[in-house]
């Protein structure tokens, strides 16, 4: 109807429900990329038009109408606002569900990706705050992007190492070592029983030890260690660096130096990480990933990105392994939002989840899985909660609880082998880990002096916090 | 040294009851079990040699008890692991893999290196073992 038409883009500010951002009937299409954001309005505005701005402002809209929409098929570009829930138990927020069309988006690019959906909308004045809880992503969609330059099975496969978790160590003190003194640590912690060690998150190349230096003595380390023990043995070398050029000039090296592994940083941003896993894959490189900054957006409930998005887009990215939580460490995670970050990044298909704060079926159309990394705070004491949380396909890194071993450090790394292996044939027998798992140690540690003196040295240290990032859903009545 | 490839190295060698219960839990995934051996234990040698092909639809570990115990006959003092291979779609691959033979003595790798420039070193893991030839190599 024309006049409706000259009546709706007739020049001024409208509502953006009004706009045709809110449409509580849209039905998605399955090639429609869904959004879910928690959004808190500014008093006195409604939860409809909040979560309509937000449609508007992540894809089409800006403050006031404007001529040239007509121009585009602007009905089908526009986000749609299809769906609003308020949270359970928790007056003044609401879950806003958004449909977006696959047209607004690049192939294979997370930069675009977020540039829509969390470039401008998160500093929106009508609300207080907003929150991305998670995002479907299309298969049609998901086929635009490369995956893990490796993945889970072709880790293993390359390693050959099968049917526990692996089991890795972050050097410390993560600041100050010389190259020598570094690579003494990873070859110690190698030799003694671990799979991998790793550079921090901030170990780049600093005076104490330029990046060459360090890249040298740990793969001495390596070798060494794979030698003595006739098992194949990495290190994450940290090629996080300020340009792209030195980036792949430190990662150039760690190839031509034999190395099955490097690594980066989450901040150095989602084209960085993209450009990174696609040298892995070209370089047959496993590529870890540190989420070092991340928690300045993911922890708070009201406002942020989840961490479940940041799992769906690193996968997408190409990564191989990120740090996705210990539920038992020192750093914060609900166990049902972790066991939740496990599955996006393992599973080759998510259905609805909410308990585990899955609000949308994920299928991975046949992208591999990644492998989730737990570290911080955890302790061969612990082995039996760790395995019984986080199952087989993880990396469980014990820094301290490796080189703060009373008897050194190849002890430490041998007590949490001793430890993990002893608990995985437990387990593989039947036994019931989660209660025997202090008998099944300590007859363990009756053949392992190590181990021993890990479990009375840390046996009883536990990280007992309330989480600030927890869920809320209401479980849905069933049928029967 | 002890050689420290697969799942359950770290151990002291399992007994037969202990195996036994690793191929009833992989029997009950519906996992295929196989033998291999070599007297090559390079970390890299990724090709064993196969002591019969994967034993698919077996339901009774006492199967692969009978076969690995001939397999321990024919090659007493060579490396033997027993894999579990999972045909799910995602995995095709191994679930779990671990030695259940080792010859008696475990002589290691010898680690040699070519000095190049810029301090770098080009690394040669060699076994001790192989500088004999196949299947004479653990006598």
């Amino acid at each position: 109807m024309p006049n409706d038409l000259a009546d709706r883009y007739r020049a001024g500010v409208m509502k953006y429900a009004q706009m045709g951002y809110w449409q509580p009937d849209y039905q998605p299409k399955e090639t429609d990329v869904l959004a879910l954001f928690r959004i808190t309005p500014q008093e006195g505005v409604d939860p409809e038009e909040a979560a309509a701005a937000v449609a508007g402002e992540s894809s089409t809209a800006t403050w006031t109408v404007v001529w040239t929409d007509r121009l585009t098929a602007c009905d089908m570009y526009r986000a749609k606002a299809y769906r609003v829930d308020p949270v359970p138990g928790t007056p003044g927020q609401w879950f806003a569900y958004i449909a977006y069309d696959l047209d607004l988006f690049e192939p294979g690019s997370i930069a675009n990706l977020t540039a829509s959906i969390i470039g401008n909308v998160f500093g929106f004045k009508p609300l207080k705050a907003l929150r991305l809880e998670d995002m479907r992503l299309p298969v049609a969609y998901v086929k635009t992007f490369q995956g893990p330059a490796t993945g889970i099975v072709v880790e293993r496969e390359r390693l050959d190492k099968f049917g526990r978790p692996l089991l890795g160590a972050t050097v410390k003190p993560k600041l100050g070592l010389s190259g020598k003194s570094y690579g003494r640590v990873v070859y110690e912690a190698l030799k003694g029983g671990l799979d991998f060690t790793k550079d921090d998150e901030n170990i780049n190349s600093q005076p104490f030890m330029h990046w060459r230096d360090r890249f040298l003595y740990c793969m001495e380390a390596v070798n060494r260690a794979q030698a003595a023990t006739g098992e194949i043995k990495g290190t994450y070398l940290n090629v996080t660096a300020a340009t792209m050029e030195d980036m792949y000039e430190r990662a150039e090296l760690a190839k031509e130096l034999g190395s099955t592994i490097v690594m980066i940083d989450l901040v150095i941003g989602y084209t960085a990480i993209q450009s990174m896993a696609k040298w892995a894959r070209r370089n047959d490189m496993i590529l870890h990933l540190h989420r070092a900054g991340h928690s300045t957006y993911t922890r708070q409930k009201t406002h942020g990105v989840s961490f479940r998005v940041i799992s769906k887009w690193m996968r997408l990215a190409g990564v191989d392994h990120i740090h996705a939580g210990t539920i038992v460490g020192k750093l914060e995670g609900d166990p049902n939002s972790v066991k939740g970050f496990y599955d996006i990044l393992r599973e080759t298909n998510n259905p609805q989840n909410l308990e585990r704060g899955l609000f949308f079926d994920q299928p991975w159309g046949g992208l591999r899985g990644v492998m989730p990394v737990a570290s911080g705070g955890i302790h061969a004491g612990q082995m039996h909660q760790l395995l019984t949380y986080l199952g087989d396909d993880v990396v469980l890194q014990f820094g301290g609880g490796t080189i703060g071993h009373p008897m050194g450090i190849q002890a430490g790394a041998t007590a949490n082998r001793v430890a993990l292996e002893a608990m995985v044939l437990a387990r593989n027998e039947g036994r019931d880990i989660w209660n025997e798992g202090p008998q099944i140690l300590a007859n363990a540690a009756k053949s392992c002096a190590p181990l021993k003196a890990a479990l009375d040295t840390w046996g009883e240290v536990t990280f007992d916090y309330a989480s600030t990032d927890t869920l809320d859903y209401v479980p849905t009545p069933t049928a029967a | 040294m002890r050689l420290t490839q697969g799942t359950f190295s770290f151990l002291p060698d399992l007994t037969d009851a202990q195996v036994r219960a690793q191929v009833e839990y992989c029997l009950a995934r519906g996992w295929a079990v196989s033998l291999e051996y070599t007297d090559d234990p390079h970390p890299r040698n990724t090709y064993w040699e196969m002591y019969g092909q994967p034993m698919f639809d077996l339901k009774d570990a006492a199967g692969v008890m009978a076969e690995l115990a001939a397999c321990r006959k024919a090659f007493p003092n060579h490396y033997a692991k027993l894999n579990a291979f999972d045909s799910t779609h995602g995995w095709e691959s191994l679930r779990l893999s671990f030695i259940v033979n080792r010859p008696k003595d475990e002589p290691g790798f010898e680690l040699r290196r070519e000095e190049g420039a810029g301090r770098q070193q080009r690394y040669t893991t060699r076994s001790y073992a192989t500088a004999r030839p196949e299947g004479a190599r653990y006598d």
